[in-house]
Formats: structure tokens, C-alpha cells, sequence
């Protein structure tokens, strides 16, 4: 079950239409590291995992929505006042034929998001592994992104989020570091 | 109406703020469930959140869906703005 809160998880103040950085914000909407394939990959692999590492899948999972609503208000504002005209300009023209100003999970690129995206392997550190490395890239992202802004205010919205995938990243890795305990004992005794 | 929103603004940020420290000591305390400390600060904020959202909701409408918060008469949900639109 989730309900949902009307608030964001931290404020995003956009004053006005970019599009060029509205169409690179999507790599983070329904990119391969994106919020989107992050929440879905750890509330997938939350039925298989080891019982010790249900919460955390659950609670970064959730987060991870919260996240993605940041990145949604992001895009929906740089973009709803963009007139036909200034999305062709700054290469939205494939998006406004199919989409007009309507959100679309779909990369920098404008291809749609995949479940072939995301890995549930049933192997409790194999998945781990994945869920680190997606945080780094996700961390990756944000980087580049915030390096292709000078819009301090979208900057600061970036820079909560890449803070927030490096404490996941944290706390996967204790989170392995927990099952490799576990899998130790069971083999001495 | 200038007020208001400065008075809105300051609520959520205050809302936001501990939000953030719950959420924090949650996903530490996933993976360090024997924090006795941890657990206390966790409780304590989880005190002071049910203040906050008593107060915002009082002046702008419930927080949150399904029963979790009180509505006025009329039915409040659907009332603007919603986070995006802020």
C-alpha cells in the first residue's frame, strides 16, 4: 500500500522556459539510471531479497518516487510555456508531434523507457551490486547535469539529489556488507 | 494573499526539513537497527512532525489521501495548488 503526501520532498524553483535542459533532465525521468528504473528495480527485487534488506529496498524504493515527482515538476515547469515554435528550435520537435507538453518516460534521447532497463537476478548480492552501481550512475548524471546548467536554482534541486544517491549508495553497500556477514556465519556453523 | 504564501512557505520548509531528518535516521537505522539513540531521535521527530502537519493542514488542507488526514466540509483534496503547480 502507499499513500500519497502533496508536497515535494524538497523544493524545485523554476522562473523560466528551457527547454535544452528540460530535454536532458529526462535522462533522469525515463533514462536507464533515472528515477523511474530506480524506484521500479528496488521495489521489484524487495520479494527475493533477504528479509534484514526488505526495509531499506522499500524505503529507497519510496524515495525514489518522491524523486521522481522532483524531476517531473522540474521538466513540467522549463516546459509548459514553450511556445510549437521553441520546442522544434531546441530539438523537442519529435516530442511535441507525439507528446505536445505532456511528460513522456523517455531518455535525453527520446527513447522510450524499457524494462530492459532494470535487473532482478534473485541473487541477493548480485542485485546489490546493481542497485550500487545505479546509485553511482544516477550520482553520474546529476553531475553532468548540474554541469550543464547555470541556473542556480535548478542546481541546488540537482545537487540535493546527487546527495541523496550517494547516501543510498551508503547505505547498499552496508547493506551487502550485512548479507556477507550472514552468508559467513551460515557456512562456519 | 502575500502573506499567506510566505506563511505557507515557511510551514513546508519547516515540514520538509524534519521530513528530511526522519527519512535520514530511517534509512540508517535500516541498516543499524541496534542504534538505541537513533531510535530515540527518530521517535522525537516523528513527535514533532505530527505538530507541523496539524498546523499546515489546519490552514492548507489536507496532506495526505485515503483517511491519513481530516478534510473540511467541502471535500479539500482536490484543491490546488498541487506540488508541481507551486
Amino acid at each position: 500500500m502507499w499513500v500519497y503526501e502533496k508536497k515535494l520532498q524538497y523544493p524545485v524553483r523554476v522562473g523560466k522556459c528551457d527547454l535544452r535542459m528540460a530535454k536532458f533532465l529526462s535522462e533522469q525521468y525515463g533514462g536507464a539510471d533515472g528515477e523511474l528504473a530506480a524506484a521500479l528495480r528496488y521495489l521489484n527485487q524487495r520479494y527475493t531479497i533477504p528479509e534484514k534488506v526488505i526495509g531499506l529496498l522499500t524505503d529507497i524504493g519510496t524515495e525514489e518516487f518522491a524523486h521522481l515527482e522532483m524531476i517531473a515538476t522540474m521538466i513540467y515547469k522549463l516546459t509548459k510555456d514553450a511556445t510549437p515554435q521553441q520546442m522544434i528550435e531546441a530539438g523537442m520537435g519529435p516530442h511535441f508531434a507525439a507528446h505536445d507538453h505532456a511528460l513522456f518516460y523517455e531518455n535525453a534521447a527520446g527513447v522510450p523507457f524499457t524494462a530492459a532497463y532494470i535487473q532482478a537476478k534473485g541473487d541477493p548480492v548480485a542485485d546489490l551490486m546493481e542497485d550500487i552501481a545505479a546509485e553511482e550512475k544516477a550520482r553520474a548524471t546529476y553531475q553532468w547535469l548540474i554541469d550543464m546548467t547555470d541556473d542556480v536554482d535548478i542546481q541546488d534541486s540537482l545537487k540535493f539529489l546527487r546527495e541523496r544517491e550517494i547516501v543510498h549508495a551508503l547505505r547498499f553497500r552496508e547493506a551487502l556488507e550485512m548479507i556477507k556477514d550472514d552468508r559467513e556465519t551460515q557456512k562456519i556453523f | 494573499m502575500n502573506e499567506m504564501h510566505e506563511s505557507s512557505d515557511h510551514l513546508l520548509h519547516d515540514l520538509m526539513a524534519v521530513d528530511f531528518v526522519l527519512l535520514e535516521l530511517n534509512l540508517y537505522l535500516d541498516t543499524h537497527p541496534n542504534d538505541a539513540q537513533a531510535v530515540r531521535q527518530f521517535n522525537e521527530f516523528a513527535e514533532r512532525r505530527k505538530h507541523l502537519v496539524a498546523q499546515y493542514e489546519k490552514q492548507f488542507g489536507p496532506l495526505m489521501n485515503f483517511g491519513h488526514s481530516l478534510s473540511p466540509q467541502p471535500w479539500a483534496w482536490n484543491n490546488g495548488p498541487w506540488p508541481w503547480q507551486m
